[in-house]
């Protein structure tokens, strides 16, 4: 291997976790061949040389997210993450099993709340869930999707096997830099795209156009859609613009939103157009100031009454996080049972449902060994990893789970699987999670190949969340190496001329007399 | 298109103009102060600030001092680097409209401010730079996006801005004791060549100051500025009217721009300033008209509830 892997398998040896390039006799895996073989053949000059373009290149296009007030470029990793394609097929109906069970679960719980009436999941776990709104309940969306856009987060663990470790179902975000990220690999590593095929990312703004226009009310012949945002100084406003942008639709904020007779409008230059649909990317608290946080200047007064009567589409629909809350997660396998009767096709990982007695009990005892999350985070905050912290953290730690066990769940910590990342000179093994995007279009389920994989820069460490200092790679999913160039069809290369212009009586025969007319124009000139 | 975008565009349009104008009346009059006795440097370079539209703020304001307030001081919207903040600001917000080279254009030029020198020479070189930014950004707004309602807007934006630049290039010359040469005042707006082909053997300030206000054919005069913006407003509101004006920003840019085509003078150089200050004032009177037609937006939200 080349130089930059000098110490790869001697770090690689430290962790127990699954290494997905190279295999226990350190040698690449079938998938990572062609990348591993186009890495073979750079050295530091190249790949410091490379990863500077690329930066530049994403500060250049503003592929940033927002870090107290200051843009900062989103790093990206030379050393992409490889799926096999056969992987992948099992992991994308697993992804898609899972959104069918929480489309319906979300169904039932803002309706009759059937799961509850047969047992499978206790009422108390639901309404006090801090994303549940009874604002929404009693009525289906128009359209009647209510996951538009998922997120599910998976990790690999030591064994390599695919987990869910969480599901994202209200404002799931990141797609923006899957698709930025291939845009800039094909630059920053073209040697390994030749070789093998894979799965091309580009397609997801038009599915997500199409799923949008597909869930708009009914009877709206050419549905208007537009993408909410809370402004530019959101985390995410590079994603909203660049995602309004590849659909070819609005960017507006709540200012420019205005409601009137249930219906809602956007203020343009030629007056006020209707909206029909609207991807919302801000919370639900903020999105309504007559059914929620009255002081949100964010949103459009006015809005749920409008979704409530029918008359817009709200993508992903209000009152999604009660799907989301890390407790319900523990139940997902059961849900997916109980509506779809199918067995999880990926499970989940192992968690403690702390406001269990017993459970609780020994959670507590073993405190600095698990990973402790709150149920309604995101972004890995309030997130606690026993082993890394201090005894005064573990503390308060436990004060803040017996005051509140319903808001706790716990996890053993999971060596997540490992890829080879560039970091001081060196190639070393970093933990990466990653978030496949599915769009639901009402009548199917997609899955965007690959998703976004996070990667945490720092040995060792765990979290891979932008805002604490982890990166991403671009994530291929690979069907096997091509070898030979494919072969063109013979009607496609001899496509015979057809000319669609008048037939000009003679135009061949006078084509030698113009050609001797210029030139004598040109000498003309010269002589002049 | 939303009021909100089309102001972002309009003040794009505006603040790559601005940008672009202080850098040429920035180079050229740096050249003229280098060579002043340091008082009279103090003296000159206060007066050009008021002529950009800016007052010093301490009494101690010499050459050192001008450098920063009109090319280096991002916190004020007179100066190249406040400007062209300004603007990919607005492109930010306005970043799914635009196209993606116009945004990238305008940001790297954004994170290109920092990398010049800050004395006279680093001066020249940044002037010469912003030109061809915003040159290029021209460019590519021109060539890059539809020439539908939100490219007017930002044409429109540039062209007042434009007209008001030239006003201010020409204003300048009066801030030197023995006046700005008129071949200096030609090359501020790039116009030396064209000017001289036009007029061939008919030199003289009076001529070039007419060539700059009322020339119908270059398209940093005066009066080509004025109905290019004419030219925006009606393809902006394309309803054909046989009397009269319903839009108040055509009415004061026509009222402008035909004031200078058909008046008639003995002494254009003694009427300039009063001139220079009307076709300032238009500009900033269209600009607000504009706001106020596309831009404002009822500033209170109000809920109107309905019995269904």
């Amino acid at each position: 291997m080349s130089e930059l892997f000098e110490d790869y398998a001697t770090v690689a040896r430290r962790t127990v976790a699954y290494d997905e390039m190279f295999d226990g006799a350190n040698q690449p895996r079938a998938e990572y061949g062609p990348v591993a073989a186009a890495l073979e053949e750079l050295n530091l000059t190249d790949v410091t040389a490379r990863a500077d373009s690329m930066a530049r290149t994403f500060l250049d296009r503003g592929v940033t997210f927002d870090f107290a007030g200051e843009e900062r470029p989103f790093p990206l990793d030379i050393v992409p993450r490889v799926i096999a394609g056969s992987d992948w097929d099992v992991l994308e109906r697993g992804v898609a099993q899972r959104v069918h069970a929480l489309e319906a679960f979300l169904n039932d719980v803002y309706d009759r709340m059937t799961v509850v009436s047969d047992g499978v999941i206790p009422r108390r776990l639901i309404t006090s869930s801090a994303h549940f709104h009874r604002e929404v309940a009693g009525f289906d969306p128009a359209g009647g999707v209510r996951v538009h856009i998922s997120g599910i987060d998976v990790v690999r663990d030591d064994e390599g096997t695919f987990r869910v470790l969480e599901d994202n179902v209200r404002v799931p975000s990141g797609v923006s830099y899957v698709l930025e990220n291939r845009r800039a690999m094909a630059k920053g590593l073209p040697e390994a795209f030749g070789q093998q095929h894979i799965r091309p990312v580009e397609e997801y703004p038009r599915r997500l156009l199409a799923a949008l226009r597909n869930t708009a009310p009914p009877g709206v012949e050419d549905p208007t859609v537009v993408v909410l945002t809370p402004g530019v100084f959101n985390s995410a406003y590079f994603e909203h613009t660049l995602l309004a942008g590849l659909m070819g639709v609005e960017l507006v904020e709540g200012r420019d939103l205005i409601c009137r007779g249930n219906r809602v409008y956007m203020r343009t230059t030629a007056g006020e157009q209707r909206v029909d649909v609207i991807y919302k990317r801000i919370d639900d608290e903020f999105l309504d100031p007559l059914q929620f946080r009255a002081d949100s200047v964010l949103g459009c007064p006015g809005i749920v009454n409008a979704a409530r009567a029918g008359m817009v589409t709200i993508a992903n629909a209000v009152g999604n996080g009660v799907a989301d809350d890390k407790l319900v997660y523990t139940y997902v396998p059961d849900l997916i049972r109980y509506y779809l009767n199918e067995e999880p096709i990926i499970a989940n990982v192992d968690t403690f449902r702390l406001e269990e007695p017993q459970a609780r009990e020994e959670v507590l005892d073993r405190l600095d060994e698990l990973v402790v999350k709150p149920v309604d985070g995101s972004g890995g905050k309030g997130l606690v990893i026993g082993p890394d912290a201090s005894a005064a953290e573990l503390a308060a730690l436990r004060g803040r789970i017996l005051a509140d066990p319903r808001g706790w769940i716990a996890q053993p910590v999971l060596q997540l699987s490992t890829v080879p990342t560039m970091s001081g000179g060196q190639f070393g093994p970093r933990h990466v999670d990653l978030r496949p995007f599915a769009v639901n279009d009402g009548e199917n389920v997609w899955v965007l190949p690959g998703g976004l994989t996070r990667v945490a820069m720092k040995e060792g460490s765990l979290i891979v969340n932008s805002s604490q200092g982890g990166g991403s790679k671009d994530t291929w999913v690979v069907d096997g190496q091509s070898d030979s160039t494919p072969v063109l069809p013979d009607e496609a290369r001899l496509r015979e001329r057809v000319s669609v212009w008048p037939v000009e009586t003679g135009w061949r025969d006078r084509q030698p007399e113009q050609q001797q007319q210029q030139s004598d124009d040109g000498k003309g000139q010269a002589d002049a | 298109m939303l009021s909100r975008i089309a102001e972002s565009l309009f003040w794009i349009g505006r603040y790559v103009e601005r940008a672009d104008g202080t850098a040429r009346i920035l180079d050229v009059h740096l050249e003229r102060l280098n060579q002043m006795p340091r008082p009279v440097q103090r003296d000159v370079s206060r007066q050009l600030l008021g002529v950009m539209g800016s007052r010093p703020e301490s009494d101690d304001f010499g050459l050192p001092e001008l450098i920063e307030a009109l090319a280096f001081d991002r916190s004020s919207a007179t100066s190249i680097a406040g400007a062209l903040g300004a603007a990919r600001e607005n492109a930010r917000r306005a970043r799914e409209t635009v196209s993606g080279s116009v945004w990238e254009g305008l940001n790297t030029t954004w994170y290109g401010l920092t990398q010049h020198r800050k004395d006279v020479v680093g001066t020249y070189r940044f002037c010469h730079w912003v030109i061809e930014r915003t040159a290029m950004v021209r460019g590519l707004s021109d060539t890059t996006m539809s020439h539908d309602e939100s490219w007017q807007f930002l044409v429109l934006g540039r062209s007042l801005e434009r007209a008001d630049m030239t006003a201010r290039m020409l204003s300048t010359r009066d801030v030197h004791a023995s006046g700005l040469s008129w071949v200096n005042m030609l090359r501020c707006a790039g116009a030396y060549e064209s000017f001289l082909r036009t007029r061939r053997a008919s030199f003289g300030e009076q001529h070039a100051a007419q060539f700059l206000l009322l020339d119908r054919l270059f398209p940093r005069s005066i009066v080509y500025a004025l109905s290019d913006a004419e030219k925006c407003l009606a393809n902006l509101n394309p309803a054909y009217q046989r009397v009269g004006f319903i839009n108040d920003a055509s009415r004061i840019v026509g009222q402008a721009r035909t004031f200078l085509e058909f008046h008639q003078t003995d002494d254009l150089m003694l009427e300039l300033p009063e001139h220079m200050e009307r076709v300032q004032k238009a500009c900033a009177r269209a600009s607000d008209a504009v706001s106020r037609t596309y831009f404002s937006q009822a500033a209170e939200l109000s809920w109107v509830g309905e019995v269904s």
